[in-house]
């Protein structure tokens, strides 16, 4: 056993025991972040707090919860937001605050595509973070079933539905996923389980990996420059902090996330305030009901994309039936963003404005996905099944292009 | 080198009581998502279909699933392979679900269609899609013909018969 000196003070205790100081040091003061960076690089940090609020909000309503197909919708709808102590509050936390991860996750993901913060060392980064968004995405459609309103009934049954198409053992598949032969109690329980249990241990362990995978490539900046984080930190830690190019995590580069998170969560206070309503359909509010399906359904609108992507496809193609296809697409887009690094085959790490052809792509690739989520909440009829059809096949067509793009684009600066 | 090989033996012998263990928990797991043996054995269900009004909607209820009992009125012509013959009348007799992705399409009586809200896919009424995404008709549950009543979930000769035709063809 090491030896230990009489400490002088309760810091020193601990510091024995625990090297505070160097823990500090590794995480925080001499973790070193570029300057060079804007407001898009406090996304990080927002999910965090969101993960968090998610987390504390979620705690308050597993007290009042019932996960049982005959309970939930009043244990939520009339325990929890009429006779629980600011139960409401919780609720609408949580109901928006899934919303809102969802909107930050975006905005985190298309920064990371539009500054190449996912190549040239960062591989790991953008697969740790697609594997979050996963896990998020599987997290939210589980929480969304909970109330076991109309639309959570519904949603769950088309989306355990889609494991059908797989061949062979789709049938009994989804009969194992439900552990009935509709969505029912087993199906409940077994999602409150992976929504409360499961899954949150997993996203907990992603988000460690996640911030792991930063140390070694470090964060990327506004120009994508390449630089030495050693040399940087040595002339910041001598006085040189002007010329420097990197700042300490703490407490520099935290104050200024601080920031930015003050003004993001005066928005999402007031959306939890005042204008909770976009996170509550109304069709939720009807008790469950296997033998009536709503006129329409749709999913919420972070998943209304990939919903279009995947009935987009209402008619046969070379003998493959239009679900087929549907389902072939829609796999394809929820897998086709973790092998991004792979596709990109240009060597530039530049934002996307600076780069010949990345540009058209990046932004064809917005626009389209904003067609996409427009045209998922409209009735699938008429020209509307069309454009929707265009819009799949758009999305498609972009990523089986992109290698081709970018090969061309390594070509063209290369011959510059 | 016999100490070598003795704790190669003991780590091969560790990695294959561990892979046993490994497996069979898998298997265990596995089971506890299973339904249970009491949501497989349920569910047979008698509809008595002598009383039924011809182009209404009779819809009952199988396993959780919606079960369409459509009785045709004289000038519907029955669809062989699809139509049942109950007594004198024909009726389809289908899984209420979508084939596309398993929402219950509504019945159009002017205009004796299925018309499905969620993704517009259509039926015709013997459950044939003729519009949209399903790829495939409308679902027949196993029957078994019992005088004017229909035992769903249990294989009668009509049945086997059916669907003999449908394999077949």
């Amino acid at each position: 056993m090491a030896e230990f000196k009489p400490a002088d003070s309760m810091y020193e205790w601990f510091d024995q025991r625990l090297g505070i100081d160097k823990f500090v040091k590794v995480m925080m003061t001499e973790y070193w972040i570029p300057k060079n960076i804007n407001f898009l690089w406090a996304m990080g940090v927002l999910l965090t707090v969101m993960f968090t609020l998610l987390l504390v909000s979620g705690i308050f309503l597993l007290m009042y919860y019932k996960p049982d197909v005959n309970m939930a919708f009043d244990s939520v709808n009339y325990t929890i937001m009429q006779e629980v102590g600011y139960g409401w509050l919780f609720r609408h936390i949580h109901a928006v605050g899934a919303s809102v991860v969802f909107l930050i996750i975006y905005i985190h993901m298309f920064t990371g595509i539009y500054y190449g913060s996912y190549k040239k060392g960062r591989e790991m980064i953008w697969i740790s973070g697609m594997l979050l968004f996963m896990l998020f995405s599987a997290e939210g459609f589980s929480g969304y079933m909970l109330p076991w309103g109309q639309m959570s009934y519904w949603a769950a049954y088309v989306i355990t539905e889609i494991f059908g198409g797989i061949p062979l053992i789709g049938g009994d598949l989804v009969i194992w996923i439900r552990g009935n032969f509709y969505v029912a109690d087993a199906t409940l329980t077994r999602f409150f389980m992976l929504h409360v249990l499961l899954i949150p241990v997993a996203i907990l362990g992603a988000i460690v990996f996640h911030f792991y995978s930063l140390r070694f490539p470090h964060v990327n900046n506004e120009e994508g420059e390449f630089f030495d984080f050693d040399e940087e930190a040595t002339k910041y830690l001598e006085g040189d902090k002007k010329g420097s190019k990197v700042v300490p995590f703490w407490p520099v580069f935290l104050s200024k996330d601080f920031f930015v998170l003050g003004f993001f969560l005066l928005f999402f206070f007031y959306l939890v305030f005042f204008h909770y309503d976009f996170a509550m359909d109304p069709i939720n509010f009807d008790k469950a009901d296997g033998l009536k399906t709503p006129a329409h359904i749709y999913p919420e609108w972070y998943f209304l994309w990939s919903y279009e992507v995947l009935r987009g496809w209402f008619f046969e193609i070379a003998g493959v039936s239009g679900k087929d296809l549907g389902l072939m697409a829609f796999g394809f887009a929820n897998a086709i963003f973790l092998v991004l690094p792979w596709l990109d085959r240009s060597p530039m790490v530049k934002p996307a404005n600076q780069r010949p052809y990345f540009k058209y792509w990046f932004w064809l690739l917005i626009a389209d996905l904003m067609v996409l989520t427009e045209f998922g909440k409209l009735p699938p009829t008429g020209p509307n099944a069309w454009v929707g059809f265009g819009a799949s096949l758009m999305f498609l067509v972009l990523f089986i292009a992109l290698p081709f793009i970018t090969k061309a684009e390594a070509k063209k600066v290369e011959g510059k | 080198m016999k100490d070598e090989s003795r704790r190669g033996f003991i780590g091969k012998a560790f990695g294959a009581v561990a892979a046993v263990g490994g497996v069979a928990s898998l298997l265990a797991m596995k089971k506890t998502w299973d339904p249970l043996p009491s949501v497989m054995t349920a569910g047979f269900t008698t509809v008595d279909v002598s009383a039924l009004e011809a182009n209404k909607l009779q819809i009952s209820v199988w396993r959780g699933k919606p079960i369409f009992i459509l009785k045709y009125t004289e000038d519907m012509k029955p669809t062989d392979g699809r139509s049942v013959k109950v007594g004198d009348h024909y009726y389809s007799v289908m899984i209420g679900l979508c084939t596309h992705l398993g929402c219950i399409p509504g019945y159009e009586e002017d205009n004796k269609k299925f018309k499905c809200a969620c993704h517009g896919g259509e039926y015709s009424a013997d459950g044939k899609q003729t519009f949209g995404p399903p790829p495939r008709p409308l679902d027949i549950p196993p029957y078994k013909i019992n005088g004017n009543t229909l035992v769903l979930g249990e294989e009668g000769p009509e049945y086997k018969a059916m669907m003999a035709k449908a394999g077949g063809a």
